[in-house]
């Protein structure tokens, strides 16, 4: 198929387990993504889901080339990102933008919005960037006014927006989204997914979403993945894995979700 | 009767700014009394007020503090501090920050227990690895002597588990204890403070902005919004028909992953604005 946004095959990645590392000689490498295989088609909005520790974030890290993997191939658009140094992917990274879990520690606290999201524009030689940066902030529901503002006046939902404006304003084709709505409270967090749903209608984006909880993203997302101990354990639009969840832990992550029912049995 | 009452207990910044508005609530022996609204609302402010250790911006104004019958706030601060640290003891929400990276386990179970209780070292150990068996923890004696960094998060929180209920405390204020975990380790985490609080017959007020945990962890339930109780009842009575339109509100916003449309709503502005005006009226009949 051509309208493929990511060919991944035999993904690799391992990192250092340095509790375990001798006096002498590196440190025995601990296997986080096990050779993952899979396809992203454009348009798609993929649910990356699993506990903590199963290489969820590690996978959307090395989607988008903050971390280098040890084997394998990643498949961008057709080019191929899985060995490239930091000065060739530079002009690909307007193409895939990250959106953070934590708004406070990923915003500059000394910088103003507008700043914030004007930097990434001017690294990557945009023009006309205030007014980007205008369009940007309307486009994820803040007013201009907010572009004068310092992260620590915002409440944790409209810095979470900042997050996402930041993302957006590079119109990148993919967007990863790591755990973005686990430290709002359900209004805001409402108000976020609300708000992701409609960019990725108006704007044809691909996104990835993150997330330990099958709850929030079964409205988001078109197909889930779902990750136990760095391997897929299963990949199903949402709807089938939703209506019949084929591997146990799967049905594990679901049945440990509390409802908002006192009648649900919780075994 | 219940063991703790709270009666129109009133916090505001120094600079006069209302953080609880006359909040009245009562938790039971036995029982489990959920805390819940947005960030902002005041819920782990109620905690803090109760356990003495608000925040300095903020200073308690008027009301009463009952534990057991007696009015915390009328006691000598000595006495007041002995009495809550005896009786009440804290689960935080985040496992990590609680504990003390530079020392093992083991010693800072059993500090409480040697240092405000007067038991001696050796009882107060056997007393912990006991409790650590109780939260279902594996090789106690190998806990005891590891450092937190070299255990997960749900151990860590099993671990603030076991120590809040060393000193056999009457009452237990759980600041959104799971929120830092994953969906699978939370359910076993809220399973344990369940059995736990039931075993011990504790009073538990549990502080969280997710109703989902509501309804599996607590009876009864307080919803607050900026300060002020804006609904109070029992769990059953509130799942099947919230009285106030912000409780209903804040249920729609609840994700259900049996919903095939799973359409989440925010709170609507219409209400916000609604229950702003109940806060304001509040307010205004207060200053009369």
């Amino acid at each position: 198929m051509s309208d493929l946004i990511y060919r991944v095959k035999d993904l690799r990645v391992s990192f250092p387990d340095l509790s375990r590392k001798p006096l002498f000689g590196a440190a025995p490498r601990i296997d986080v993504l096990k050779g993952l295989s899979f396809d992203v088609a454009k348009g798609d909005v993929l649910g990356i889901v699993g506990g903590s520790g199963s290489g969820k974030s590690t996978l959307g890290r090395a989607m988008i080339r903050l971390l280098r993997p040890d084997s394998g191939s990643i498949l961008f658009e057709g080019t191929e990102i899985a060995e490239l140094n930091e000065d060739e992917l530079r002009p690909l990274r307007k193409q895939f933008q990250m959106i953070f879990q934590d708004p406070m520690s990923s915003l500059n606290p000394r910088r103003r919005v507008g700043g914030i999201i004007a930097g990434p524009l001017r690294l990557q030689g945009f023009d006309n960037i205030p007014s980007r940066v205008d369009e940007a902030l309307e486009m994820v529901g803040l007013a201009k006014r907010f572009s004068e503002r310092y992260p620590h006046e915002l409440s944790g939902g409209q810095r979470q927006r900042v997050g996402i404006a930041r993302a957006i304003a590079l119109k990148p084709d993919f967007i990863l989204a790591d755990e973005i709505v686990s430290g709002l409270d359900v209004s805001s967090q409402a108000q976020v997914l609300n708000l992701l749903e409609q960019l990725v209608r108006e704007l044809g984006l691909t996104l990835a979403f993150v997330s330990h909880d099958l709850s929030v993203i079964r409205r988001l997302c078109t197909r889930i993945f779902v990750l136990q101990k760095g391997e897929i354990v299963e990949n199903a639009p949402t709807a089938e894995l939703f209506d019949n969840p084929k591997s146990a832990y799967t049905r594990a992550l679901l049945d440990a979700i509390p409802l908002p029912d006192p009648d649900q049995v919780w075994s | 009767m219940s063991y703790l009452t709270t009666k129109d207990l009133t916090v505001r910044l120094r600079n006069g700014a209302p953080l609880l508005r006359k909040v009245s609530l009562a938790v039971k022996s036995g029982e489990v009394r959920a805390l819940v609204g947005e960030s902002g609302a005041g819920k782990s402010m109620i905690g803090k007020a109760v356990l003495g250790i608000l925040p300095r911006a903020a200073k308690l104004t008027g009301g009463e503090i009952l534990l057991d019958g007696e009015d915390l706030l009328t006691l000598p601060p000595k006495q007041r501090r002995a009495k809550i640290g005896a009786k009440v003891a804290l689960i935080p929400q985040d496992p990590l920050t609680a504990l003390n990276p530079s020392r093992r386990v083991g010693p800072q179970i059993t500090d409480r227990l040697v240092d405000i209780l007067g038991w001696k070292r050796k009882e107060a150990e056997d007393r912990a690895v006991e409790l650590l068996d109780e939260v279902h923890i594996q090789s106690p004696e190998r806990v005891m002597r590891s450092y937190p960094h070299e255990l997960s998060g749900g151990m860590r929180q099993r671990i603030l588990i076991a120590s809040a209920f060393a000193a056999e405390p009457k009452l237990i204020i759980a600041d959104e204890p799971t929120t830092a975990l994953d969906v699978t380790v939370q359910k076993q985490i809220l399973k344990l403070i369940r059995e736990m609080q039931e075993r011990h017959d504790t009073a538990l007020l549990f502080v969280t902005h997710d109703l989902g945990v509501v309804s599996k962890i607590s009876q009864s339930l307080t919803v607050l919004y900026a300060g002020k109780v804006i609904e109070e009842t029992d769990v059953r009575t509130f799942f099947a028909a919230p009285k106030h339109a912000y409780s209903r509100a804040l249920l729609a916003a609840t994700p259900k992953y049996t919903d095939p449309d799973g359409s989440l709503m925010p709170v609507p502005d219409s209400i916000i604005s609604e229950v702003e005006q109940e806060v304001a009226a509040f307010d205004a009949q207060l200053k009369r």
